[in-house]
């Protein structure tokens, strides 16, 4: 059974909330950046999270994968609280998340091959062989299996982008986290890669999270959709919920970014 | 009444000006202590980082072509900037010591005075000054573009720890590739102190070998190498420590770079006074 299928056939049965956040606080140098977050992210959805700049979304997301350790709160994957974890406990967790950053953070001394190869290198038993042919597959699955042989610099911004979610994908993460993936890009590249994001989602059958402040991509692939306003959570809502909320930081937000609202 | 005239009125200017006062003290204060406070942050940072590096390094995976791959960068790129370094240091030495020795007749001692001199203090603190200026930099230039790009993030998300997979070969290299690199430069400093001091200043090449022999013994080599071992792994953590932990951008990169090559430099020639004093009882 192919992991995705696998991954499905556990989904059936499976808690539809895919990890939980409880009253999720975290301040730099005494300054308060998330007051008690609390909201759910729904197993096999896109979930998006939005906010103004300054909102804490990025700081979230750092809590979230646990790049930075939450000063309290409880984020729940799976059920199980990966916030009191050490590091040691963590790496089984972490191999359920796959990241994507805003500027794809791919390794520029390494080739397109070896970058989505590291991965597999690390964690993977794989032959040589086996290796090539899975980031082969990989590559060519989101169109740039050609740049195989490249060096990061020599790609343009949604090629890096691609092969990013690449070498997110290749061990077949539970959650894949996308840190702003429109942000500097042209209108066109920026629809290709939210047609990424969503196509992504559904050939694997993955939980995606995505930060974004782009309305057009939020209307376009967001299934649950949660505003940060201040360091706390406004609203956690579905798509259509989100139109017609009355809550004034939505209206706020919808329309300071040229939403009509209803 | 009485206690009227005891309670200070809002209009008294010296209640007003109490305020302003301990806010400048306070500043003040703040202002004194604060180069201190950095200072001890900036050694708390090494010494966590530096903790960081032996609890990951002791633990698998072992990743052996990284190893190599520093030991190379540290060590065999070093070789021809230590050597040529060490030539010309032996070369400078050789001169000055006869020439300051002739004015009371003992210049045959030069050979003694050379081998002493490069094997305890100069061969282990200009072969650091050297890796330093161009690994640690290097080193601390490459983490830090990582560092401001996400790629050390990367890392962490991709379930492999960044301490173990960057930090730890580097430091590693450091350690071992300085006093190997120091037993070069103290060969071709005795080298070049040779060259000057008997194919051009005329002394008798048997007299200079001979008391390099007798006068430089086990125990000068041995004080020569736990400085370079000392120094090896206090520069590589320091270059490691800047690149790891910078920010800012490009901008950050380059301050990151600059403080590692400075605190490193400074570090070397205090460490230097420290180990001396230890081992020759200056205390």
């Amino acid at each position: 059974m192919s992991a995705a299928a696998e991954r499905d056939g556990r989904a059936q049965g499976a808690d539809p909330v895919h990890v939980r956040v409880v009253d999720l606080v975290k301040s730099y140098g005494g300054t308060p950046i998330l007051k008690g977050v609390t909201f759910d992210l729904y197993r096999g959805v896109t979930n998006v999270i939005i906010g103004a700049s300054g909102s804490g979304k990025t700081v979230f997301l750092r809590q979230l994968i646990r790049l930075e350790q939450p000063d309290s709160g409880r984020i729940e994957v799976d059920g199980v609280d990966i916030v009191p974890l050490g590091e040691l406990e963590l790496t089984p967790f972490r191999r359920k998340f796959g990241m994507v950053f805003q500027m794809s953070a791919l390794f520029d001394s390494m080739t397109v091959f070896d970058n989505v190869a590291f991965p597999l290198r690390e964690h993977g038993k794989l032959s040589r062989k086996q290796m090539r042919e899975k980031v082969e597959e990989s590559l060519e699955a989101l169109g740039v299996a050609h740049a195989i042989d490249r060096l990061p610099s020599e790609l343009s911004g949604g090629m890096k982008k691609r092969v990013a979610v690449a070498r997110a994908l290749v061990m077949e993460p539970e959650i894949l986290i996308y840190d702003e993936p429109t942000t500097g890009l042209d209108p066109i590249t920026s629809r290709t890669v939210d047609e990424l994001i969503e196509s992504t989602r559904e050939r694997f059958g993955i939980t995606s999270v995505v930060i974004s402040h782009d309305m057009e991509s939020v209307f376009s692939i967001g299934h649950r959709v949660t505003l940060l306003y201040k360091g706390r959570m406004e609203v956690s809502v579905t798509r259509d919920e989100l139109i017609r909320s009355d809550n004034v930081h939505v209206k706020e937000f919808l329309q300071a970014s040229g939403v009509r609202m209803p | 009444m009485w206690y009227h005239s005891r309670v200070p009125s809002q209009a008294d200017p010296a209640v007003n000006e109490r305020p302003k006062l301990l806010a400048i003290l306070k500043e003040m204060v703040l202002l004194l202590i604060r180069p201190f406070v950095n200072v001890l942050a900036e050694i708390g940072l090494t010494v966590r980082l530096l903790a960081a590096t032996l609890f990951w390094g002791v633990r698998p995976p072992y990743r052996l072509s990284l190893f190599m791959e520093a030991m190379e960068f540290v060590g065999v790129q070093s070789v021809f900037i230590v050597g040529l370094t060490g030539l010309f240091i032996g070369m400078v030495f050789g001169i000055q010591l006869v020439d300051g020795f002739r004015d009371f007749g003992a210049e045959n001692q030069t050979g003694a005075v050379v081998g002493m001199a490069l094997a305890r203090e100069l061969s282990p603190v200009f072969t650091a000054l050297m890796v330093s200026s161009r690994a640690g930099s290097a080193m601390s230039t490459e983490l830090g573009s990582m560092r401001v790009s996400d790629q050390i993030d990367a890392l962490t998300t991709m379930a492999v720890n960044p301490v173990q997979y960057l930090v730890v070969p580097r430091v590693l290299a450091g350690f071992l590739m300085v006093p190997m690199l120091t037993m070069l430069f103290n060969m071709v400093g005795i080298f070049g102190a040779w060259l000057v001091c008997v194919q051009i200043l005329g002394l008798d090449s048997g007299i200079f070998v001979d008391k390099v022999r007798w006068f430089v013994d086990a125990s000068d080599l041995r004080q020569g190498l736990v400085k370079a071992f000392a120094f090896g792994l206090t520069i590589s953590l320091i270059a490691c420590r800047h690149g790891f932990y910078a920010k800012g951008g490009a901008a950050g990169v380059g301050q990151a770079t600059t403080a590692a090559v400075v605190q490193s430099a400074v570090s070397i020639l205090a460490l230097d006074y420290v180990i001396t004093s230890v081992i020759t009882g200056g205390f």
